[in-house]
């Protein structure tokens, strides 16, 4: 079993990320389950998902204690919440920066991670420029399949087309796409 | 059809499968995905002649369920926590009457303190409201239960609730096979009420009725719901022969056969629980599931016919009778009177409180030595509480204690000296 947990704040598509990603994973005939952690529904509040892929039926309900991947939508959660709760030390890390890894100040928990699985996008400057919206989670979708055997770009893009129509979901595929072209190991 | 889809969604759609006539909601978080769907599929011409009605409260929703319903139309609506209250006096009006209504519940704590999130207590608050009650542990079930639950309910002539966990249902995405048409009328006979308004025929319902005859009346509804536990497997092995899932029922043994520990529950946390137990019986340990799918009728003999051979049972709920204890443990006990069989009640997952696997391991591995103090509260935070009770003593006026455990908690986590 694959598992994923999600962090972003309130408005940064947070659980639309993780429902694309099961949706993603159902296109490619996997079981998966998205589960949103609500806050108060906050724009800016700090807000988890988790989503869960297997080949079998998934029956757990607990949150993701163990996360395999770890998407962080918004670097200055690193200074809000623990993040890192639980990532296993052959876990995968994907962050939206556009900063140097070095400036973000989590050396420490990188330090343990093996080389190539700490990977980072610009992923709202691509939003913003693609969408006009500082909505990073197609990005990172993106990215996720640059990197990952898990799923596929193009089962990405058929999630996005789900939860999007028209121009907004072209905009979220060009997003995720140069996304997958730009996702970078550090 | 397979579908990927989020919980309330495929509840919406089953619903819509079941051709309701009349749909009354009022909007309240966690269950608002469900009606919304229905009121879009209603608006876009997709659920027949059905009618939604946007109504003024949770009061209003169930009234014109009741008057919608006693006109003989299948009607529905959902609701959760603080809406199950305001609604509770037409509650027991729908029972009362014997109307057929089928109500979603998403089941969320009632406040003070505020919380939108998971727990039984709006459920267990209308446990005594002559409803049937039946609890799904995954999004596979809600939409196969809420298909049986207009039958059950027509049948006996009752109204039904569907308690579906919030948040970790209602909002899931999962894998679900929603009830296609064709199935669904097959599996459903066209409602046939047993009583309806009508200007032709005219009948009055809801009578005053005194001590001549007030004991008779209840004594039937009880009598009704105990035919639904005849009807309840019935209905679930029917359900089976059409669309070839194992849903509904009176309760489900997960290898609860022969072992020393039974643990009893409902609901979501199932799932979890199946995969704690597997992993204690793996370390050698007799051990197994019971979940309970109807609680009202709450199905006493044949729990006791199941439980009999264990040596303890583990009663975990996400309710709480304070001033008591475990509402659940309280009619397991009942259901296993005279039997040599002890009981344990925990209480967790109040308020959203999430249940970790390795939190239940621990506490299992306590329950099967027979070391849970009564009751068990799961993961509480002793310190808080202690540190709370002393600032009670020692202050004139303390204040709030809600407001003062967040300030404790959030004083802990920034390490802030006390």
């Amino acid at each position: 079993m694959f598992q994923i947990r999600i962090h972003g704040r309130g408005g940064q598509g947070v659980v639309t990320a993780a429902e694309m990603l099961s949706i993603a994973a159902f296109e490619e005939d996997r079981h998966s389950q998205a589960i949103p952690s609500f806050g108060s529904e906050r724009m800016g509040a700090p807000v988890v998902a988790y989503v869960r892929i297997d080949d079998e039926p998934i029956e757990l309900t607990e949150p993701v204690m163990r996360p395999d991947l770890l998407i962080v939508q918004d670097p200055t959660l690193f200074n809000a919440v623990d993040v890192f709760s639980g990532l296993a030390d052959d876990g995968f890390l994907l962050i939206n920066t556009a900063r140097p890894l070095h400036e973000l100040h989590i050396d420490e928990a990188l330090a343990r991670l093996p080389d190539h699985h700490v990977y980072t996008v610009a992923a709202t400057e691509l939003a913003m420029r693609h969408i006009g919206r500082a909505t990073p989670n197609t990005a990172l979708l993106g990215a996720f399949t640059a990197f990952s055997a898990e799923l596929h770009l193009e089962s990405v893009i058929t999630a996005i087309n789900y939860k999007f129509r028209g121009d907004i979901a072209e905009r979220n595929i060009t997003v995720a796409r140069a996304a997958h072209a730009a996702a970078r190991a550090d | 059809m397979l579908q990927q889809i989020e919980g309330s969604a495929a509840v919406a759609q089953a619903v819509a499968a079941c051709r309701p006539e009349v749909i009354a909601a009022y909007p309240i978080t966690p269950q608002t995905h469900i009606v919304e769907g229905l009121g879009d599929m209603v608006k876009r011409g997709l659920v027949g002649n059905c009618q939604f009605l946007n109504v003024e409260s949770e009061f209003g929703a169930m009234s014109v369920c009741i008057g919608s319903s006693a006109t003989g139309a299948r009607t529905y609506t959902a609701t959760s926590s603080q809406g199950m209250l305001f609604m509770m006096e037409a509650v027991y009006n729908a029972s009362g009457l014997g109307l057929p209504i089928v109500m979603t519940v998403g089941n969320r704590a009632i406040g003070p303190p505020i919380n939108i999130w998971n727990d039984w207590s709006d459920s267990m608050a209308a446990r005594d409201a002559a409803w049937i009650q039946l609890f799904v542990e995954d999004n596979q079930q809600a939409a196969d239960v809420h298909v049986q639950a207009f039958r059950l309910a027509e049948a006996v002539s009752l109204p039904v609730m569907v308690c579906m966990d919030g948040f970790i249902l209602t909002h899931a995405y999962t894998r679900v096979d929603v009830p296609e048409q064709a199935d669904v009328d097959s599996f459903l006979p066209e409602f046939e009420p047993q009583q309806a308004l009508d200007p032709e025929a005219p009948i009055t319902i809801g009578a005053m009725v005194g001590p001549e005859a007030f004991s008779e009346v209840r004594f039937l509804a009880h009598y009704k719901q105990l035919e639904a536990l005849d009807l309840i497997p019935q209905h679930a092995e029917a359900f089976k022969a059409i669309f070839g899932r194992d849903s509904g029922g009176l309760l489900k043994s997960f290898d609860a056969e022969d072992k020393d520990t039974v643990v009893v529950t409902m609901g979501s946390v199932v799932g979890t629980m199946k995969s704690v137990m597997a992993d204690m019986r793996a370390d050698g340990e007799s051990i197994g599931l019971l979940s309970i799918r109807s609680y009202r009728p709450f199905p006493k003999q044949q729990l006791r016919d199941a439980l009999a051979g264990a040596k303890r049972v583990i009663v975990f709920e996400k309710s709480l009778a304070v001033g008591m204890g475990g509402i659940l443990a309280a009619d397991v006990r009942m259901a296993l009177a005279n039997l040599p069989v002890a009981v344990h009640s925990v209480i967790g997952g109040l308020g959203g409180r999430p249940i970790t696997s390795d939190k239940l391991r621990r506490m299992f591995d306590k329950g099967v030595r027979d070391e849970l103090e009564e009751p068990h509260f799961h993961d509480l935070d002793v310190a808080v509480v202690h540190r709370e009770l002393e600032r009670l003593r020692d202050f004139h006026r303390p204040g709030p204690s809600a407001e003062s455990i967040l300030r404790d908690i959030a004083g802990a986590d920034a390490g802030r000296p006390e």
